[in-house]
């Protein structure tokens, strides 16, 4: 009796384990971080498991470099995970699941109406990404040296030209090492560059370095005569990626042009070494100020078997309580039109990185429809690649800036064909 | 012991006769050899023959099936050049710079490596004082993962780096080593002649040590002096042995990249640029990813090191053969 009672218990645990396993739908979210997003979201995704059970998410928190290199040769190959967070929004849109079917696509559009372009490319005009991660490139200056050396900040609508001059005397004064410094990143200086007239995309909406050359010209100039930080641009190769944050909180930058997503860390490491401020993206000859937009976001991937169980879980990840949360916990900008209009307060930010994030979210107004545009467009990342690499070798001299802008002509025509 | 393996080899027998019977005695080592083939096939024929695959077809596709064939058109963007010697004659002038950069690279860190780790190998060679750990000392930097001798010595030569620090300290006042091309190339050289001198100088040590004794003691009753012994007893017994060096270090340079890539990123431009580096950042880190050049391209680096694979044969065998 005892032994019909163990085997009968067995068997119900057998099958009850078997049915079980039949039920579970295991989701694989490859999600890498620049703060504290990964962690985010899983505390966020837990909360969807208990609302859905037999639902199991697993976050695999990957490096930012695996992302760019790893995930394409995954979802080529069709070994991708279900969902990823994502920044080459456009240039992975061959793989992406189109959420249409699943969600409601009014309230998609009137929340995301900004960014759903940006997840698109060609005839796949779906609803593919959920931005949760909005940045704005533009500048940082040390106030605290502007001050020592007694030289007054420009102020709203200055120019390059003017802010070359006001950090190349307050770089004098003070001993600082370099009067400005740029991020080593083709994004970083296209928000500049379409305020010097670089057009990015032709009348048919292909890429074009069309426009490029005048700021081109100014960047190779100041490299040259020192106003920009040499060692950024210069002391890499290839299309590496370099940011000079290091040298702006060590105190040897007086304006340092990146983005919104280095507020967290300036805020955290500068302390009260001195006073920092965000001022936006000067202006350029063209009388446009703009920075550019970009980020990150959530997507999901066609070759996934559980579709409507990806689009659910971003779906749920879009809902207005649950991306304010997320806003808020990851300090990041907000996409969502609806979180934005209501203003997001940050956790964990001391009232300088508040007011930070405030200036880079007032500043989204001023951003052109050239940069919407070309953060939209699919091949920019090859573009980008183009203009770090070329630009660089006008800078070390292994160009001329002619040479250099026939390259990236050439280049971009070579990127065309072989991605045919 | 015999009693447990001998009932053991009876059971393998069976097979064998039955195998030797079918094949025939000649044939048999075919057998044998066949695991080992089929491995050595897999991880080393399949990956070729794939590269030949990616290197006649085009499109940023990785599947096979989804590449058209484009014959010969990688090779011919990779070769189309005014003059080869001019890199931004060529259309793929990225290409071109790497090839001469990883040209100048082997050719001096292979003749610096030499030279070097053939003085390092005669002072241990002689009647020092701690021998062994000196020994111990220039094989260390050996053991050292390329990116850790990277990041070491990226520490030591940044603008804020340690020997900036130093010159200013004394008042010569720093240089930027990284901003500076011709500096930047020349701290890559000495990184990888400091970082695999070891090696070659224990090749050599072995190569010394080989060298009888006899021939020393009857040149030092003749009266020839510390060098003239060198000149006329070391180095000929030894020349068969620095070939080999010369030829493994050559090949060690020609696929540099690991390292510098970590040190310079392949800058300040594409100064520090070497021919591995271009293949990876054309079939993996750039966009498009044009899988196809860069197959084509290390095929031709495949070439080269075919070469100086044979190059070392012929050394060893002349060696062996004395």
């Amino acid at each position: 009796m005892r032994q019909t009672i163990l085997r009968t218990t067995a068997l119900a645990a057998g099958l009850g384990m078997t049915a079980g396993a039949a039920m579970a739908q295991d989701i694989r979210f490859q999600c890498y971080s620049d703060g504290n997003e990964c962690e985010v979201y899983d505390d966020l995704l837990s909360r969807f498991e208990a609302e859905n059970q037999g639902v199991n998410i697993t976050v695999d928190v990957v490096p930012y470099q695996a992302i760019l290199e790893n995930l394409p040769v995954q979802l080529a190959a069709g070994n991708g995970p279900d969902m990823a967070k994502v920044t080459d929004l456009g240039g992975l849109n061959q793989y992406y699941l189109d959420l249409a079917p699943y969600i409601d696509t009014a309230a998609w559009d009137e929340a995301f109406g900004n960014t759903l372009d940006w997840y698109r490319a060609g005839d796949r005009q779906g609803y593919y990404g959920l931005h949760t991660q909005l940045t704005i490139t533009g500048g940082f200056v040390n106030a605290t040296l502007f001050e020592q050396a007694g030289v007054e900040m420009p102020g709203e609508g200055a120019t390059w030209d003017d802010w070359a001059t006001a950090t190349k005397a307050v770089a004098e004064a003070t001993d600082a090492d370099f009067p400005m410094a740029v991020d080593r990143s083709g994004h970083r200086v296209a928000g500049p560059a379409i305020s010097y007239g670089a057009k990015f995309l032709d009348a048919e909406g292909k890429g074009t370095f069309d426009g490029f050359k005048p700021f081109a010209e100014q960047f190779v100039a100041w490299n040259e005569d020192g106003t920009m930080a040499r060692d950024v641009w210069a002391s890499q190769g290839g299309a590496t990626y370099a940011d000079a944050a290091q040298e702006f909180i060590n105190g040897e930058v007086v304006l340092y042009y990146s983005g919104s997503w280095q507020v967290a860390r300036l805020d955290e490491q500068v302390g009260d070494f001195f006073d920092w401020k965000v001022i936006g993206s000067p202006c350029g000859p063209t009388g446009e100020c703009t920075g550019m937009p970009g980020g990150a976001g959530i997507v999901g991937f066609e070759q996934t078997e559980h579709p409507e169980l990806v689009a659910k879980i971003i779906d749920f990840l879009a809902q207005k309580d649950i991306y304010a949360e997320a806003a808020a916990r990851t300090r990041n900008l907000p996409a969502h039109q609806g979180v934005a209009a209501e203003g997001v307060t940050f956790e964990d930010v001391t009232p300088a990185a508040q007011e930070a994030l405030s200036a880079f979210a007032a500043d989204l107004k001023n951003v052109s429809p050239t940069a919407f545009a070309y953060q939209g467009y699919a091949g920019n990342r090859a573009m980008f690649g183009i203009t770090v690499e070329r630009l660089s070798q006008a800078i070390v001299g292994e160009l001329t800036v002619d040479d250099a802008m026939t390259r990236m002509e050439d280049d971009l025509k070579a990127a065309a064909e072989g991605s045919q | 012991m015999l009693a447990v393996i001998t009932p053991l080899m009876r059971i393998i027998e069976i097979p064998m006769l039955a195998l030797q019977r079918l094949l025939g005695i000649n044939r048999l080592a075919w057998a044998f050899l066949l695991p080992n083939l089929i491995l050595f096939g897999l991880f080393a024929f399949l990956p070729v023959i794939l590269n030949v695959f990616y290197a006649t077809s085009g499109s940023d596709n990785v599947l096979l099936q989804n590449r058209p064939f484009v014959g010969g058109q990688n090779f011919g963007q990779l070769l189309d050049c005014g003059n080869y010697i001019d890199a931004n004659s060529c259309r793929e002038d990225k290409f071109w710079r790497a090839v001469w950069n990883t040209v100048t690279f082997v050719t001096l860190q292979a003749g610096f490596m030499v030279g070097f780790a053939l003085l390092t190998a005669v002072i241990l060679n002689g009647r020092i004082r701690a021998r062994g750990f000196f020994r111990s000392v220039f094989f260390f930097p050996v053991l050292l993962s390329p990116v850790v001798v990277a990041l070491i010595w990226k520490w030591i030569l940044q603008r804020e780096g340690v020997l900036n620090a130093f010159l200013d300290w004394t008042g010569l006042g720093g240089i930027n080593w990284l901003v500076d091309a011709q500096w930047a190339f020349g701290w890559s050289v000495f990184i990888s002649v400091w970082a695999h001198m070891g090696f070659y100088t224990l090749i050599l040590l072995a190569g010394l040590q080989a060298i009888p004794r006899d021939v020393y003691e009857a040149a030092t009753m003749d009266g020839a002096s510390g060098w003239r012994t060198f000149r006329r007893i070391t180095l000929p017994l030894l020349a068969p042995t620095m070939l080999v060096v010369l030829v493994l270090a050559l090949i060690r340079g020609v696929q540099t990249f690991d390292e510098i890539y970590a040190f310079t990123g392949g800058g300040p431009g594409t100064a520090t640029t070497f021919i591995i580096q271009y293949i990876y950042e054309r079939g993996f880190a750039g966009a498009p990813r044009l899988f196809g050049l860069a197959a084509a391209a290390s095929l031709l680096v495949a070439g080269v090191l075919v070469v100086l694979t044979l190059a070392q044969l012929w050394a060893n065998r002349r060696n062996v053969d004395g």
